[in-house]
């Protein structure tokens, strides 16, 4: 009887440290932001002193030129970046996918730049983007080019290849694993039918790595609007808005602006376009489960 | 005839090589070997190569720890022994409780059905995504204001009698401030990643030692624990990196005397005359401890890393 009890117990004895960290230090503080987003309020004041002013945050930010500003900055940079990341991590992943010596240590050597951290990236690439001391334009000058105003003008141009380089070889690594977990068979079959390379990557390759590519391009996709200390650093935002991102706009309307109300309102937006990305990948793994389990239950069938 | 293990490819292949692994690592070469350099050799950009390396950029930036004292330093302005120990304490304890929490609720929403099993997993899978910067309003707010001892009280006055300070004591600014919101961000991500790896531990071997008598914890401990080390192992850097490498949210929980390094540098980037050699210093130290552990580890990170995605 005790012993069954205890049996009982068990899952809710694992589970009671996580969901006490997670009800205290994540939960409640979103929730505590919600509440925030609808009052007017300062760091200054503890949130009983503030006042209720219903949607007048959302309000205002809705019609406000920078946040909008900000917001096309963020999907741009976000597209841009997802977009260029697949297609290069998925170009190398198809070029290097053979039985060569060291593939280890170039996979090493490629997840190098994910490991460190982003202040130390922005670090290296403010460097390499500076006007007059830095590596770019000092070869653009010695080949007799005019150096380019990488931190300036460009800046979003210059953030954006900041983050390809830092990660271009996360998609590369998990379109590499996919590839070479495909079933053997079905590249015997196209081979001994004659394909050409170009025609198993198209219809046989590409295809077959699908589900991992879409699951692969929404991580990064929610991971792209989490960048924050890269352009920071590099970038400080601007100038004027052009790098500033969300993430950035947040934490500069409070600890600048201070504006927590307007803030937490912010922080809402972009949580709720987080969560769709978030469902639509969960929705797509649950069809992709149940269509995998609907044609293992034919092949069943079949024998 | 003998066949190679490997495949022979055309040297064009290994020209692209060359040339992927010089782009992914070059930028950080170069600001290896920036750090080494005096400001004047790095403005004055005489060639790459040719210069006398020095360590002066380090004894800068380590000043505070240093046993000597240094010549060509009158004050010592940059804290950075105090914070590299700083950011050692927050990452490696909040590493540790991370993985012990994560584990634990990894297991039991594997092995277990029980009422509120599946709130639990949806909820782990929604906040994965909450960026760091989408707490900073709340976690600045509740850890300076609701999380606090009221001086009032027993503990609260003890506290503030031994460690000073003069209102209540709040968990703003203190160590466990911060090492409480780094495992609860990192949390959902360790219980996904561990998750994959329980599934593959065969139950029977579970059930024989239960058999045996063992209790639900000795068969997690003695059974499950030791057969997901890889998994263990894969988290266990993920959740070490995010927690070494984070600034928003610990320049908005830190004080003076809990600076981690990353905000130490971002103050000193945004400073109007930017020390290129010491700066550089300090983000090697900082980047270390990371390429030590992808060199050491490199397979557990990848394993990590396609587990979630490719797996499940």
């Amino acid at each position: 009887m005790q012993r069954a009890t205890l049996n009982r117990m068990t899952p809710y004895a694992f589970m009671a440290p996580a969901a006490i960290v997670m009800v205290i230090a994540l939960l409640y503080p979103l929730l505590y932001m919600v509440w925030g987003s609808f009052r007017d309020w300062n760091p200054a004041q503890t949130i009983g002193e503030t006042e209720f002013v219903g949607f007048k945050n959302y309000i205002t930010l809705f019609y406000d030129p920078a946040f909008r500003e900000s917001l096309s900055v963020t999907l741009r940079f976000a597209v841009i970046v997802v977009s260029v990341e697949m297609v290069i991590g998925v170009g190398l992943a198809l070029l290097l996918d053979r039985n060569i010596r060291g593939m280890s240590v170039l996979r090493t050597l490629f997840i190098l730049p994910m490991m460190i951290a982003p202040v130390v990236v922005g670090l290296m690439w403010r460097y390499m983007y500076h006007p007059t001391v830095g590596t770019f334009n000092r070869w653009l000058k010695s080949i007799g080019l005019e150096g380019v105003d990488w931190l300036g003008q460009n800046a979003l141009m210059s953030v954006i290849i900041a983050d390809i380089w830092q990660w271009t070889p996360f998609i590369f690594i998990l379109a590499l694993a996919a590839l070479q977990s495909l079933p053997r068979s079905a590249l015997e079959a196209a081979r001994i039918d004659g394909a050409t390379p170009w025609q198993q990557i198209w219809h046989i390759k590409i295809p077959l790595m699908m589900p991992v590519l879409i699951v692969t391009c929404l991580l990064r996709l929610i991971d792209a609007f989490k960048v924050l200390e890269v352009i920071l650093v590099m970038t400080e935002g601007g100038p004027g808005l052009s790098t500033e991102i969300l993430a950035l706009r947040i934490s500069r309307t409070a600890t600048e602006f201070r504006e927590l109300g307007v803030a937490a309102a912010m922080s809402n937006y972009l949580l709720i376009l987080l969560l769709i990305l978030t469902a639509a990948m969960f929705a797509y793994t649950k069809i992709q489960e149940a269509r995998e389990a609907r044609i293992r239950a034919a092949a069943e069938e079949d024998m | 005839m003998a066949k190679s293990d490997y495949d022979r490819q055309n040297p064009a292949f290994y020209a692209l090589l060359a040339v992927l692994i010089f782009m992914s690592v070059g930028p950080i070469a170069l600001m290896f070997i920036n750090s080494f350099k005096l400001d004047v050799d790095i403005i004055s950009g005489t060639s790459g190569l040719l210069f006398l390396p020095t360590i002066q950029n380090y004894e800068t930036a380590l000043c505070d720890v240093l046993p000597y004292e240094l010549d060509h330093l009158d004050f010592c302005s940059l804290k950075f022994g105090g914070a590299f120990i700083n950011s050692l304490i927050i990452a490696l304890i909040s590493t540790v409780l991370t993985l012990v929490i994560g584990c634990m609720a990894a297991y039991a929403l594997v092995r277990f059905r029980f009422i509120g099993r599946d709130t639990a997993s949806l909820t782990t899978l929604m906040v994965r995504m909450v960026p760091p910067a989408v707490l900073l309003v709340p976690v600045f707010g509740l850890w300076n204001n609701e999380f606090c001892i009221d001086k009032a009280t027993l503990v609260g006055g003890f506290i503030r009698d031994v460690f000073g300070g003069r209102g209540d004591v709040c968990l703003a600014g203190t160590h466990s401030g911060i090492i409480l919101i780094y495992i609860a961000m990192n949390l959902p991500f360790v219980i996904w990643i561990l998750q994959s790896f329980i599934v593959q531990v065969p139950y029977s071997l579970e059930e024989a030692a239960r058999v045996d008598g063992a209790t639900p914890f000795q068969v997690f401990f003695k059974v499950v624990l030791p057969l997901i080390k890889p998994g263990l192992a894969a988290a266990a850097i993920f959740t070490f990196r995010i927690a070494w490498n984070e600034y928003l949210l610990a320049s908005a929980l830190s004080d003076r005397n809990t600076k981690t390094v990353p905000i130490l540098i971002v103050n000193n980037m945004s400073e109007f005359n930017v020390e290129w050699g010491v700066i550089m210093a300090t983000g090697m130290l900082l980047a270390i401890p990371p390429i030590i552990f992808t060199l050491l580890a490199s397979r557990q990170i990848i394993t990590g890393m396609t587990a979630g995605a490719v797996k499940g």
